[in-house]
């Protein structure tokens, strides 16, 4: 790795700077895939299962046939030939026995959950599509569901898949001294034992999924437009599902709605629109619908956890157990099986924990399958270790923030390596508490909250904490496959300066909402003295940036962004040699001030970086046996993971006669390193925070016994709206990570992180006088108020 | 969803569209502010073959106060009844209603006499019509025709509109008494888990999402005309009432509420 000794001039980073992505996106200028059209397209409509497990007995097309426009109706039987024993990729295979049934794009024998495709039609129109899909007849043979996923591991469960003879796909323990643990339970003062369960959620970005397949026929190439997070790794799997051969296939993700992880996938409509595209010669499209995306789209979470913490008479955690049930639902998708382990690591938080054990069994159901949804198996982690950690503290009779500031691994002990064996980067989770509880003014919260306990007051009032530490930036490359991830944790970048000293970034981080055209171009401007405006970034588009592994994790900015930092130097080192050439001076003699190379001392001695863009191009002067042009690419595999962290407390007011909960002070104090632009991360923070409440306090999806699916529209699906949101008070903490240059660590998901269990404390904290320890999720007013007749022994 | 395919027809006076109802008989349905309506089409719960588009009718947008009596034209939007002074004054129990509906785009669309011929009894300007003893004019073949709120909501999304007969006109009495709405939800835009709507310092009582209509509490309005305290008043509210149960709020729970939200209303429209 080649670095200049040139610190950055920081004239854009660390300045909050408006969004460039913004106009195109508020005037509608910004093109979706559903703003697209392709001559010749085709529409494909899917029929999906009404049963969350049955023999399809017959489709019947013939209604759907008679009606205007639709042309085919085809089954899983009539596709099956288009992709033969190309299942859909699962790319996390946790452990070499884990179980991974054949998941083919659309069913041919048997419907395994409520929204499996089972038969498609071909229309000319979407709307000819959807009536025709309406007409298609499914003769199904209902078989016994299983929904719950404790019940999927009870003797005598229905099975999902017959032919595995369980419904367990893997078993995945962390456990590196098991006796220690024992020991630890056995000598502990306290013992806090737990289960939580986290409810289902429906990612439910503001755009739902959508495909379109160009073929390109005359040379058999192919163009995948799809709404995904993940065009580097779409276009990998496609060729290695459909045998198309890699070279031949390009994707592009055009404008996308945000993601939040649901659209870090291959699903099937890709894979159908690519085989029929390829086997007819035209284009090919779907449009996912509102419903269809509650059921055809992966959903989140969906574990029960149970927690068990051994601590001293102190309070002090010795150690930490943990045995989760992971819902996977009926197949798995491309990270499916990996996104408990991502929490598996954290279970003791932000903690100095000795000892340590963690068991995850998974285990298949009758539903859709869930997958990487933001945070993606930290937020669960810090959801059971937080509400733990609250229990304890009510065991050993202090506060939340004194049994936190009790456990907190110490400022001077980063870096840190941890009972579940991570090296932790940098933190001060003591001095970020104690922000938090200085801005959230406890001692009058307090006083207010026991005045109106004594008052028995309607509106009791409750202290929510939530200190988080969070693995992000995936991710180095052997750990990943140390955990036999099918992929790397690289990221790629080049800089690319134009002979009028204009300049490209192309970067393998595809954005879908995060603001990485504004923070490249700040990192780029910075390095190289010149205005973000002259630095445009390309991505999204494999055949202009056809090296990437794309945006999930937090990833973006600390690998991502990392190889954007490098490359620039990599351009700068060049520009340096050119430089000295010129000048006829020794390249260390110079420095590069204000976009200008000088000899240091002599300030009228000078290139500015225009001049050396231009030399470049033409390349009549360049030192002997350097290569035309200004261009450098990076590919950078970061050492280790990042670790960003906070405290967050909200404060609540639940009215104890309808079990309403209001979220009345929120403050948030996050470390997520230093930050290139802290108006992005303000609203990562924002919307993260309020992604994480609505766990807490709206968001579930909800089925039946038998497996339907209620929640499939976004009136029963409560997905909150600005008016829901509470006022945020944010404020940060800055410990460098010593992982990359910049010093950044991540702050996509730190919010949905550390929300849920900080709004969910504070509803327990709202409530514990009237004897509620515990409420389930989501805390909807009915479910707070019968926890509260129950707690009084009174009807519920 | 998308909606299956219909025809659609513009109605160039009230006298058009009743004419066009007639032609089309029950398969048309007509288009006010269609933020009931398109929906339901897109979920594909309504599928009506001809759909008679009134929206355009800006003479039935309008609001009189005349003789203790104040008019307002069917299509008024809830948005103008949320701003207007006249109705502030004249019956500020409707105005602010009128400003918890939906969301500002639902009610810079929804309509007055759109709503009240949807008669949804989740929803809110319906159960205020009802408090406040309003009368609908419907118009059809045969002419103008008044209708009393309290016969006008006929069963679960059922009103006494014939098939052939439009809203033109709501027409409430102008009250100062003490009056004010409760409305329960869980996000700002959602439809009532319960409503309260109290007017004329608790003669006039309402529930919404209570049952398989706006109902008139008139076992609360008796006890708070024969002195009942707001407490004592409030806990008759759900008697013999069967509401529904859903995600937000089973059956016992919602009658619960009611009780809860009654004595809040009551109490705040002056009710001791």
């Amino acid at each position: 790795m080649t670095m200049t000794d040139e610190p950055a001039t920081n004239t854009h980073i660390g300045q909050s700077r408006l969004r460039r992505e913004d106009p195109a996106l508020l005037t509608g200028e910004a093109q979706f895939i559903d703003d697209m059209s392709l001559h010749g397209e085709i529409w494909v409509g899917i029929v999906r299962s009404t049963e969350a497990h049955a023999t399809i007995l017959a489709v019947d097309g013939s209604a759907a046939l008679e009606i205007d426009g639709v042309t085919e109706v085809l089954s899983g039987a009539d596709l099956a030939p288009l992709w033969g024993e190309g299942a859909l990729p699962c790319a996390w295979p946790v452990t070499d026995d884990m179980r991974n049934p054949a998941h083919l794009p659309v069913a041919t024998s048997v419907a395994k959950y409520v929204g499996d495709a089972v038969a498609v039609v071909l229309a000319d129109s979407r709307y000819a599509a959807a009536d025709g899909a309406a007409a298609v007849s499914v003769d199904y043979d209902p078989l016994p569901a299983v929904v719950d996923v404790e019940a999927a591991v009870a003797e005598g469960a229905p099975l999902v898949h017959e032919d595995l003879g369980t419904n367990e796909s893997y078993t995945w323990p962390l456990i590196p001294d098991p006796e220690a643990v024992d020991e630890a339970f056995a000598d502990a003062a306290h013992v806090v034992s737990e289960r939580y369960v986290q409810q289902r959620l429906i990612p439910a970005p503001m755009e739902p999924r959508g495909v379109i397949a160009a073929p390109g026929v005359a040379n058999g190439d192919l163009t995948l437009y799809s709404a995904t997070q993940i065009p580097h790794i779409l276009k990998v799997m496609t060729a290695v599902t459909l045998g198309v051969p890699e070279h031949k296939i390009r994707v592009v993700a055009p404008s996308v709605g945000g993601g939040f992880g649901c659209k870090l996938n291959v699903y099937a409509e890709e894979i159908l629109c690519c085989a029929l595209a390829m086997d007819r010669g035209v284009p090919v499209r779907w449009t996912e619908s509102r419903s269809e995306a509650a059921t055809a789209t992966i959903q989140g979470r969906g574990q029960v956890q149970h927690i068990e913490l051994a601590a001293d008479a102190n309070g002090r955690v010795k150690a930490v157990r943990v045995k989760l049930l992971a819902d996977m639902g009926a197949y798995l998708q491309l990270v499916t099986p990996g996104v408990p382990l991502l929490g598996g690591f954290l279970y003791h938080g932000c903690y100095d924990v000795a000892h340590y054990s963690f068991e995850c069994t998974s285990v298949f159901t009758n539903k859709t399958p869930t997958d990487a949804y933001r945070g993606a198996g930290r937020p669960e982690a810090t959801y059971a270790i937080e509400r733990a950690m609250d229990s304890l503290a009510v065991a050993v009779g202090v506060t939340p923030e004194e049994i936190r500031s009790r456990n907190f691994i110490a400022a001077d002990a980063f870096p840190y390596e941890s009972c579940a064996g991570l090296i932790f980067d940098s933190g001060d989770y003591q001095a970020v508490l104690d922000k938090a509880v200085e801005m959230a003014d406890l001692p009058k919260v307090r006083a207010e909250q026991a005045r109106r306990r004594a008052d028995g007051s309607n509106r009791q009032i409750g202290v929510g904490f939530s200190s988080y530490v969070e693995m992000c930036g995936l991710a180095p490359s052997r750990v990943l496959a140390s955990l036999n991830y099918g992929a790397g944790g690289w990221e790629a970048a080049t800089v690319r300066v134009l002979p009028t000293a204009k300049v490209q970034v192309i970067t393998g981080s595809t954005p879908h909402g995060q603001g990485h055209e504004t923070s490249w171009s700040m990192i780029v401007a910075d390095k190289l003295g010149i205005d973000p405006d002259d630095v445009e970034v390309l991505h999204s588009d494999t055949a202009i940036s056809p090296t990437g592994l794309d945006t999930y994790g937090s990833r973006s900015l600390s690998v991502g962004g990392t190889a954007v930092f490098m490359a620039t130097d990599k351009v700068l080192d060049k520009a340096r040699l050119i430089a000295a050439h010129q000048l006829e001076a020794n390249e260390d003699d110079l420095e590069y001030v204000e976009g200008a190379f000088r000899v240091k001392g002599t300030p009228t001695a000078e290139v500015p970086f225009a001049a050396i863009a231009f030399s470049a191009f033409t390349a009549h002067d360049l030192p002997d046996g350097m290569e035309p042009n200004l261009e450098a690419h990076v590919t950078y595999d970061p050492p280790n993971f990042t670790f960003p962290n906070g405290t967050h407390i909200a404060v609540v007011e639940v009215d104890t006669d309808t079990g309403d909960v209001e979220v009345v002070d929120y403050v948030a104090v996050d470390d997520c390193g230093n930050q290139v632009n802290p108006l992005i991360v303000e609203g990562q923070v924002h919307g993260g925070v309020l992604q994480g409440a609505a766990q807490a306090l709206y968001e579930d999806a909800v089925y039946t016994d038998d497996g339907q699916i209620v929640t499939v529209n976004l009136g029963d699906y409560l997905v909150p709206s600005a008016a829901e949101a509470p006022v945020y008070r944010l404020a940060s903490h800055v410990t460098p990570s010593p992982t990359n240059p910049m010093g950044v660590k991540g702050v996509g998901e730190a919010g949905t992180i550390a929300a849920t269990p900080a709004v969910i404390n504070a509803v327990v904290d709202a409530l514990r006088p009237s004897g509620v320890a515990d409420v389930t999720m989501p805390a909807s007013p009915q479910t707070v108020w019968r926890a509260i007749n129950e707690a009084r022994g009174g009807a519920s | 969803m998308i909606p299956a395919s219909f025809d659609y027809e513009v109605a160039e006076s009230a006298e058009h569209a009743v004419a066009l109802l007639a032609e089309h008989g029950d398969d048309a349905k007509l288009l006010a502010g269609g933020h009931s309506l398109i929906p339901m089409m897109r979920f594909r719960l309504a599928t009506p073959t001809v759909l008679v588009d009134v929206g355009r009718l800006d003479d039935l947008r309008y609001i009189n106060a005349d003789n203790g009596t104040v008019s307002i034209g069917a299509l008024t939007r809830h948005s103008e009844l949320e701003h207007s002074p006249l109705l502030a004054e004249s019956a500020p129990l409707l105005a602010s209603v009128a400003a918890l509906v939906g969301d500002p785009a639902v009610r810079h669309r929804g309509t007055l006499g759109g709503t009240l011929a949807h008669s949804d009894p989740a929803s809110d300007l319906p159960a205020a019509v009802l408090a406040l003893g309003g009368t609908i004019v419907a118009r059809g073949p045969g002419g103008d025709r008044e209708i009393a709120a309290t016969d006008f909501f006929a069963g679960y999304f059922e009103s006494a509109l014939a098939d052939d007969e439009m809203i033109v006109e709501v027409r409430v009495a102008a009250n100062a008494g003490g009056w004010n709405y409760q409305k329960f939800n869980r996000r700002a835009q959602d439809w009532a888990i319960v409503g309260v709507a109290v007017a004329d310092s608790g003669a006039g009582v309402s529930l919404v999402n209570m049952g398989s209509t706006p109902l008139r509490a008139s076992a609360v309005e008796a006890a708070v005309a024969a002195g009942a305290s707001a407490a004592d008043a409030a806990a008759v509210a759900a008697d013999g009432l069967q509401p529904p149960s859903d995600l937000n709020a089973d059956a016992d729970y919602r009658r619960h509420l009611a009780r809860v939200f009654t004595e809040r209303a009551l109490r705040a429209a002056g009710v001791a």
